[in-house]
């Protein structure tokens, strides 16, 4: 007997693809949708009544840069309206300061920031924006000033890595309550990159004890999430909580994904905002059915007792590595292709190049 | 064992929000990412801070709201509180 779908508790909404920065790890997909595709505000506004009457309490504001829509504050107003939590994801490129009081007047929760680096220059070479990390800094400053609680969001890899400790204390300085620091997954745009980003085993290693350092030195001043490198892993991270079970991200142009790679699956087809309700989709979508619950898993996932800590781990990478995606994620010590995985990542980590490819805005 | 002074506020700082979740019929603390489902116990704690009362006047109320000795409340009450400031969902002033 399945157990019954729940119901989501976040959703991520890509308002738009447009971006100033052009990052060599974007999530975004390679191929992007443009802007004349995407919903309009009446369209948002809708979805995310829907979503809250589905059962979502976190709404995640993201991109692309979702400062680039001229709505956002109206966006925000809307989503507050309905009852979510609204946590804005951004690189702070074209928030101003006024902007920023119209949208704490809007209601918004929290404000996410991202940082590339802890200098210009590094910051401004892997965003790809000159004079960035100047206007991050300044926008740092009005975040905290107009009352919103800050998260900084460091996403590291095998160029800046070093710059880890550093960052952690910009975090505590800038007054954040809570930081993420993520090494980069290799998914989007990171998989262009994977010969300059993959760090080495020995970088992730110091990672996880600095960040282990941190949290017990800053228990109480500064929460740290952290994700940690995943190709150098033994078992699988716990993608998406399960896909189709807590969460569900809708693109720029409507398409309701479970989870932000999902179009890395040939094989899978997606519903739309624009022809079908939200509640429709997430318990009736051929996507969301997937790879939900048990039935789809192979061997050595489907007799192992792990499965139901990982759920065979993530089904985008399974794809990318296995040209599988209903295999088991090769990360896993168990997977006949970790040996191929572990091969991959110290290469990849030892590569000599460093010539990135940054994402392109379509 | 936890300990606050009498004298200290907890306060819900701005970010977080005390939510009904009509949904799944319970309360939740919303916070940045992250979403904490409220036992009875849990609500009746932080529906009494208010921002203004001390940690020393919330054990008093609901010492005498439960009809329980306020030495087991405080005791309760500053784990609970604890464990929320620990993680920078609530604060003390």
């Amino acid at each position: 007997m399945a157990t019954p779908v729940p119901a989501p508790i976040a959703m991520l909404a890509e308002l738009t693809y447009r971006c100033p920065l052009s990052c060599p790890y974007c999530s975004n997909p390679v191929e992007m949708a443009k802007k004349e595709s995407e919903l309009d505000t009446e369209v948002w506004l809708d979805v995310f009544n829907q979503a809250a009457k589905l059962g979502v309490l976190q709404l995640h504001l993201s991109g692309g840069e979702p400062a680039s829509r001229r709505d956002l504050v109206a966006l925000v107003a809307g989503a507050r309206n309905a009852g979510l939590y609204t946590n804005l994801i951004t690189s702070a490129i074209g928030l101003t300061q006024r902007r920023l009081v119209e949208l704490e007047e809007a209601g918004l929760d929290h404000v996410q920031l991202s940082l590339q680096g802890t200098d210009a220059e590094m910051a401004d070479r892997i965003g790809g924006y000159k004079g960035g990390f100047a206007r991050k800094m300044q926008a740092a400053e009005w975040i905290v000033e107009a009352g919103f609680p800050l998260t900084l969001n460091a996403v590291v890899h095998r160029q800046n890595l070093h710059q880890l400790p550093e960052a952690i204390e910009m975090a505590v300085a800038m007054k954040a309550r809570r930081m993420e620091v993520a090494i980069v997954q290799f998914h989007g745009w990171a998989m262009l990159n994977r010969e300059v980003m993959m760090p080495t085993r020995e970088q992730a290693q110091e990672a996880s004890r600095i960040v282990e350092e941190a949290r017990a030195r800053l228990k109480g001043t500064l929460v740290i999430d952290y994700v940690p490198a995943d190709y150098h892993s033994d078992y699988p991270k716990r993608c998406m909580g399960g896909w189709g079970s807590t969460g569900l991200n809708v693109t720029p142009d409507g398409l309701v994904l479970p989870c932000h790679a999902a179009q890395t699956i040939p094989s899978l087809s997606f519903d739309n905002v624009r022809d079908k309700r939200l509640a429709d989709i997430w318990y009736k979508g051929d996507a969301f059915n997937a790879y939900r619950g048990e039935d789809w898993m192979q061997e050595p996932c489907r007799s192992c007792d792990r499965r139901k800590l990982d759920f065979g781990g993530c089904r985008c990478q399974a794809m990318a590595i296995a040209g599988d995606a209903a295999a088991t994620d090769p990360v896993c010590v168990k997977s006949p292709l970790h040996s191929k995985m572990t091969d991959l990542a110290e290469a990849f980590s030892h590569g000599d190049s460093a010539e990135l490819v940054y994402r392109k805005s379509p | 064992m936890t300990q606050i002074g009498a004298a200290e506020i907890p306060v819900i700082p701005r970010g977080v929000r005390l939510h009904e979740d009509k949904v799944r019929g319970l309360w939740v603390l919303l916070a940045p990412e992250r979403t904490i489902n409220l036992d009875p116990i849990g609500l009746a704690i932080l529906q009494e801070v208010d921002g203004t009362r001390s940690f020393g006047a919330l054990v008093k109320i609901l010492a005498a709201k439960y009809d329980a000795p306020e030495d087991q409340i405080a005791g309760d009450v500053a784990e609970f509180i604890t464990g929320l400031t620990d993680r920078r969902i609530l604060e003390l002033k």
